[in-house]
């Protein structure tokens, strides 16, 4: 209360003078913060006009190289050039549309997921709509038959390959990472230590290995005339490399849930596993969702790793742009730019709907 | 014979001659720490039995293996007929039929009151929804706490999750029921109001084992008191006797201990 009544009376009045009132409170209030403001003001005022003027007032569009070499600013022209070799890779020419239509299902059954979990009416729509979504992109992306002709999965490539890798590595590595959590602290010894190497060794290595094993390795060890499909291998590394470090954000999350919460659903005779899934589970992934989409955004950045094995994912696309035609080489700023703002959407989506996904349960237990 | 110790003993049924737990000498060690020494207990259907002792004693322990909640070393432990080892089929049975209420609550926080009722009967007798809602609220109702039934947990004050938590229990419709200190971490104006709902369920013949220092509901309710010192059972006796007239020194100065104030 006594804090309450020093607080200023709420401004009135009109717009600016409110708007005076907030900048005197909060940008000028004494000599530092002062100083602070006119130093970023400046900052900014340096950095963002000649980014303006590159990025838009003296750019182009047009999709020629003879327009891009007349202009001061950037060339938009080659993305716009070869945008469909960056979204679709080497994916045939004529059939391009099946990817995007692969690619607009994944999204959307994606955002169906996301968005309608909070839902009872659509949540029992989910797993279907996985169940019937995945084989029709397998569908559309391979073919072979109803028409549609075949395509070998090494023509795949540019953000149709990157977002399945991402959506299924995530849509495997969270069970499989939760297992090897409570592998972890498992009372039996040898899953316990199974568990405990795999994580370990796993993690000590970097993703470009755990790729080349997956791809130059693995297929040393199997019988001659079996091999393994290079992207499934790939799909694979990823899938086990995320696993690895989910297993140890979910044991975080196990660790923090009190002893007495395991002791309560023992007492009600609740069996191990539907303790974990009614009590335990609940509370410990709540309590880790931001390490989790943490794990998820760099795994999907992670994705880009698949080049070094001669996959073409969104990143390794741009880069065969701007080798497709000399003329085009000295445009990567603009080829690299547009990666990464499509990036930086995807990514920037996850950490909104990871912190909308903690407001949402935050509510449900302060109801 | 006074009026009033007949209404008691009219309210308090004797408990049957029939046998629920049989703990035999059994011993249990925490590595090299022995925490219980030879327990032997038998406790009858529908007997009252109240523990006491020093902290480290092993009385929370004791009752902990009775659902298994601890494991044991030595000796035997029957409950309802059914051995309690390290058989699965065998602790779940046991666990179905014995409840235990717990000093800090252990109420689910991310279930609502009545979520946290139904749980067990649901998942564990495989109870429909609805039957086992409007078991909850009647046990809701007896607890005296109806009303809060579509709140969170951390919403309500001790005493109330305190109530909640024994009308978990209860949805479970067990046969025993064991309370571990379950008015130790009450503010002392709530300890009444639980206290209250543990006289009323002994009343109604329940079997319970209570380790607790409410040493006025030991003497209202207890058919036995027994006091444990360093993980043995150094006295068990019928209130009246052990309050008037304690045999061990070791319960005497206790009891001289916690009465003095």
């Amino acid at each position: 209360m006594s804090e309450n009544a020093k607080l200023p009376p709420l401004p009135t009045g009109t717009v600016t003078g409110r708007a005076v009132t907030w900048a005197k409170k909060n940008l000028f209030d004494g000599w530092f913060n002062t100083l602070l403001t006119i130093g970023s003001i400046a900052f900014l005022a340096w950095l963002i006009p000649p980014i303006i003027e590159w990025a838009i007032i003296n750019a182009t569009l047009e999709p020629s190289i003879e327009a891009c070499s007349e202009v001061t600013g950037a060339c938009w022209g080659f993305v716009n050039a070869n945008l469909r070799l960056i979204l679709f890779g080497t994916y045939p020419y004529d059939e391009q549309w099946r990817p995007l239509l692969a690619m607009i299902i994944l999204i959307g059954i994606i955002c169906a997921s996301l968005g309608g979990v909070k839902y009872p009416s659509v949540r029992k729509w989910i797993i279907p709509m996985w169940v019937i979504g995945v084989p029709v992109i397998a569908f559309l992306m391979w073919g072979g038959f109803l028409g549609l002709t075949y395509v070998q999965n090494s023509y795949w490539g540019g953000l149709p390959l990157t977002l399945i890798l991402s959506s299924i590595g995530i849509v495997f590595a969270f069970p499989f990472g939760l297992l090897l959590a409570l592998g972890r602290q498992s009372n039996m010894p040898a899953l316990k230590t199974l568990s405990v190497v795999y994580i370990e060794v796993i993690r000590g290595v970097p993703l470009i290995t755990v790729l080349f094993m997956a791809s130059v390795m693995f297929p040393l060890f199997l019988p001659d005339g079996v091999t393994i499909d290079k992207l499934l291998r790939a799909q694979i590394g990823i899938i086990m490399f995320t696993a690895a470090y989910l297993a140890e954000v979910f044991r975080g999350g196990l660790q923090a849930v009190p002893r007495g919460q395991f002791e309560a659903g023992e007492s009600l005779a609740l069996p191990y596993w539907k303790s974990m899934r009614l009590i335990i589970l609940p509370q410990a992934l709540r309590l880790v969702i931001p390490p989790t989409v943490n794990s998820f955004i760099s795994m999907f950045k992670d994705t880009t790793l698949v080049v070094i094995i001669g996959l073409f994912d969104f990143l390794g696309t741009v880069k065969l742009a701007l080798r497709s035609d000399p003329a085009w080489t000295k445009y990567y700023v603009e080829g690299y730019a547009f990666a990464a703002a499509i990036f930086f959407l995807i990514c920037f989506s996850m950490a909104k709907y990871s912190a909308y996904l903690e407001k949402e349960l935050r509510k449900g237990e302060r109801r | 014979m006074t009026i009033a110790t007949e209404t008691k003993n009219d309210a308090l049924r004797p408990p049957s001659s029939e046998d629920v737990i049989t703990v035999s000498k059994m011993n249990k060690w925490y590595g090299n720490f022995h925490v219980l020494k030879d327990i032997d207990l038998t406790v009858r259907k529908g007997e009252r039995i109240v523990i006491c002792g020093p902290s480290g004693s092993g009385k929370s322990t004791l009752i902990r293996t009775l659902n298994r909640l601890e494991v044991y070393q030595q000796g035997e432990i029957t409950v309802n007929g059914i051995h309690l080892g390290d058989d699965v089929k065998n602790i779940e049975a046991v666990r179905r039929d014995v409840c235990m209420v717990f000093q800090h609550f252990n109420l689910f926080p991310h279930m609502t009151v009545l979520e946290n009722l139904t749980l067990a009967p649901i998942w564990v007798r495989k109870m429909p929804k609805k039957e086992a809602n409007d078991l909850a609220m009647h046990y809701l109702e007896r607890v005296r706490i109806a009303e809060q039934a579509h709140k969170f947990p951390g919403q309500l004050s001790g005493g109330q999750q305190q109530r909640v938590a024994i009308a978990r229990s209860l949805c479970m419709q067990p046969k025993i029921m064991l309370f571990d200190e379950p008015t130790s971490a009450l503010d002392p104006e709530m300890v009444k109001e639980v206290l209250d709902v543990m006289v009323e369920l002994a009343k109604e013949g329940m079997t319970m084992l209570c380790v607790t220092h409410e040493m006025g509901f030991a003497k209202e309710v207890a058919d036995r008191v027994i006091f444990m010192d360093a993980g043995q059972i150094i006295e068990m006796a019928e209130p009246q006797a052990f309050f008037d007239n304690p045999q061990n020194e070791r319960t005497k100065l206790f009891l001289s201990q916690i009465l003095s104030h």
